[in-house]
């Protein structure tokens, strides 16, 4: 199918929206009706038709909105692109891995044409139409990883492996639920994943982090994360928490069902060949709760979820102060009923709601 | 989230291949090329890499990993070489008597567990015997993103030295030879304190050498990460022995010359893996219960775990004794 581009902000006057299409294919993250950390990985290969997972690099409506507002991002703050000189390798795998897979997936939008090492890159969305020489730098107008994570939605951690552990030494993050590149840069994964709370005790981070050492070029894996944010923001980074914090508290019960949106990334996880360097690109898909609640099974769920999520994860992801009005609000969307397992929207089969 | 409930499958994916050429390189070892069957690119990938490959040695399936000795960038012919162990349990000579130019196999994507670490200010290569393969893409990767390198390389003989006149004539000035039967040897003390500082060195070769060169760097304080392995232990035979399998509910005998984790391939149990090797982790499996010793050989598990016995790794360790139970 052919994509309409949304022309939308995530910013000032916020005027990013789903589409039904957007909707129904939203990356809910409950299987079930509760929540708890997990090792919940699983390989990248696909899914069903139309589904986020369908494709190695999903590409939405969203699109060209995303991509402008990074490049505003990045126009205040370069720091928000990082790449340790050892990491220009693999910035060129994981160039090479994002224009394959865009032109082989999406050939009406994107194309590769390959002649030895010259290359050229045709983003129609985007306008673009490049030729270059691959591991060249010079030909390019930014380094690798920052000329095409400028045209790809979602954030990049690239992460160099060695003695057994993955460092963030590279990375392209400008949509992100607080945290900040420039602070992580260089750290290990037990260093930068030390604030997150509860994890470490079940021995999470050990556990993943043997996963990730092992995933194999041809392999990749996947995982959803999830958190809360107050408007359609696609930047709230530490740096700009001035700016955003604030938002939190200028939620009401009239204008809760637009203003909240529910936050999700579609994580994914690359080995990368020349550097065997793994990607880590992290996507985010933000949905309002008035449109969570079109779907009768979401509702119902996302209630039970927020309801029954231990203190330290609300306080964490940093909604525990709206608790309440979330409760307020979802509690009108929950008749009791149970829900089918899976994270599906099973529209034709859940009943609706009886209330 | 299970968008597709998939599960994950025992080692690394598979690429089907022909023999594209069997090229004696001296009278132990041989070097195997291969191209793809579907006539698609191989992926390219990082000098240090492995392939595991796969042989059909009479309805018996064996596994055994091999350096890729390619060209990293070229994605149209890998390249392996096997050097022939005439006591090993056969897989070598497997490759040198019966795969033959035409033959079709399946080998695995590469896996690297001896990658090179791109901040060195230099690459000090250690090679002993056919431990030179991986230092073979190593050194053409770096040659292409201009990394320095240096190569010291021991062989038994002028005759054994598996590509050691054709590094030295590309090489001249990178690649130092030395030749055991005319008594050279590496001044491996004066090498390592001629460093430049930012030096990582990487040691490939017999048991011997990887201790003498670990043990060495050590004490002319090298620290731990700047020191670069890569020790395949290769299973060796031993007395049969039975092992009871907790979740599958049923009791196997692992034979003279297979390994435990081929016991459990054999049993159709599906028992994870990577390098086959005793290096890579990925096969560790918990034991419930035993009663009897344990032949521990892989160089991944922590000698108090070792001691402890909860733990073994089925690609290469063993076990002997009245009793074994493991959670598989
Ligand atoms: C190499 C890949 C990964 C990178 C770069 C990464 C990075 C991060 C970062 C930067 C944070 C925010 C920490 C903060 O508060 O400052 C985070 C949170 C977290 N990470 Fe990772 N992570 C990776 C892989 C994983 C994996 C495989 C797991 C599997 C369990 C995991 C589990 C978590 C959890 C549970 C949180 C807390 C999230 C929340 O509650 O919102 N991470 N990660
Ligand atoms: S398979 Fe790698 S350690 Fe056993």
């Amino acid at each position: 199918m052919t994509i309409q581009f949304n022309d939308e902000t995530f910013r000032d006057d916020y005027t990013f929206r789903n589409s039904d299409w957007a909707v129904k294919r939203f990356p809910f993250p409950f299987h079930e009706d509760s929540y708890m950390y997990s090792v919940n990985m699983e390989q990248h290969r696909g899914g069903p038709e139309g589904s986020v997972y369908e494709k190695r690099f999903d590409v939405d409506e969203h699109y060209v909105s995303e991509m402008k507002d990074r490049a505003i991002v990045l126009a205040d703050d370069p720091l928000r692109c990082q790449s340790l000189p050892h990491m220009t390798l693999a910035g060129w795998d994981l160039l090479e891995l994002i224009m394959v897979s865009k032109s082989e997936d999406y050939p009406d939008l994107f194309e590769l044409h390959r002649d030895g090492n010259t290359w050229r890159w045709i983003n129609k969305p985007l306008g673009i139409d490049d030729t270059f020489t691959f591991l060249d730098e010079t030909t390019l107008p930014f380094g690798p990883m920052e000329y095409i994570t400028r045209q790809s939605q979602g954030d990049f951690a690239v992460l160099d492996q060695r003695d057994d552990m993955l460092w963030m030494d590279a990375g392209m993050v400008t949509t992100q639920a607080d945290w900040s590149l420039d602070f992580d840069i260089g750290m290990n994964f037990f260093e930068w994943h030390a604030p997150v709370p509860k994890a470490h005790e079940m021995g999470i981070f050990k556990r993943a982090l043997k996963f990730l050492l092992n995933i194999q070029q041809g392999a990749p894996a996947r995982r959803l994360n999830w958190t809360m944010t107050v408007n359609p923001l696609l930047d709230t980074s530490p740096e700009n928490y001035h700016k955003w914090g604030i938002q939190k508290t200028g939620l009401t019960a009239e204008n809760i069902g637009q203003k909240q949106f529910l936050r999700v990334e579609l994580q994914t996880f690359y080995r990368l060949p020349r550097s065997n360097a793994l990607a880590f690109p992290i996507r985010c898909y933000l949905i309002a709760f008035e449109d969570i609640v079109s779907v009768p099974k979401w509702g119902r769920r996302l209630h039970r979820v927020i309801r029954d999520l231990p203190e330290e994860l609300a306080t964490y992801k940093g909604f525990i102060d709206n608790r309440p009005k979330m409760l307020d609000y979802l509690s009108q969307y929950d008749d009791g009923l149970p829900t089918s397992p899976g994270v599906w929207p099973d529209l034709d089969t859940e009943p609706a709601l009886s209330k | 989230m299970s968008a597709s409930p998939t599960k994950a499958k025992a080692g690394a994916e598979k690429i089907s291949v022909v023999v594209s050429a069997k090229v004696p390189v001296n009278d132990l070892v041989t070097r195997f090329e291969f191209k793809r069957q579907d006539g698609g690119p191989f992926p390219t990938f990082s000098g240090g890499a492995h392939t595991v490959v796969e042989m059909n040695d009479a309805g018996r399936t064996r596994l055994n990993p091999y350096s890729l000795m390619s060209d990293p960038e070229d994605t149209e012919t890998y390249a392996i070489s096997v050097r022939r162990d005439d006591e090993g349990r056969g897989g070598s000579l497997f490759m040198h008597n019966f795969v033959n130019v035409g033959d079709q196999m399946n080998i695995t994507y590469p896996v690297n567990l001896f990658n090179l670490d791109l901040r060195a200010r230099k690459h000090l290569f250690l090679a002993g015997g056919i431990g030179i393969t991986p230092f073979v893409a190593m050194s053409k990767q770096l040659d292409r993103i201009g990394g320095n390198w240096e190569l010291h390389y021991g062989v038994r003989s002028a005759a054994l030295g598996s590509y050691a006149e054709e590094l030295s004539t590309k090489n001249p000035n990178k690649v130092h030879v030395y030749e055991d039967d005319k008594g050279e040897a590496i001044a491996l003390e004066a090498l390592l304190n001629g460093q430049p500082l930012g030096t990582h060195v990487y040691v490939c070769g017999p048991k011997g050498m990887i201790d003498w060169v670990r043990q060495t760097a050590k004490q002319a304080g090298w620290p731990d990460d700047n020191v670069h392995f890569e020790e395949f232990a290769a299973p060796q035979p031993g007395e049969p022995f039975e092992v009871r399998l907790c979740k599958s509910d049923r009791t196997i005998t692992v034979g003279e010359h297979e390994s435990l984790l081929e016991a459990l391939e054999r049993e159709g149990v599906d028992a994870p893996y990577l390098c086959r090797g005793g290096a890579c982790g990925q096969c560790e499996t918990d034991v419930i219960r035993h009663d009897g010793a344990f032949v521990h050989r892989d160089h991944w598990l922590e000698d108090e775990v070792k001691a402890s016995g909860k733990k073994i790794m089925p690609c290469v360790s063993r076990f002997v004794g009245a009793s074994l139970e493991i959670d598989r």
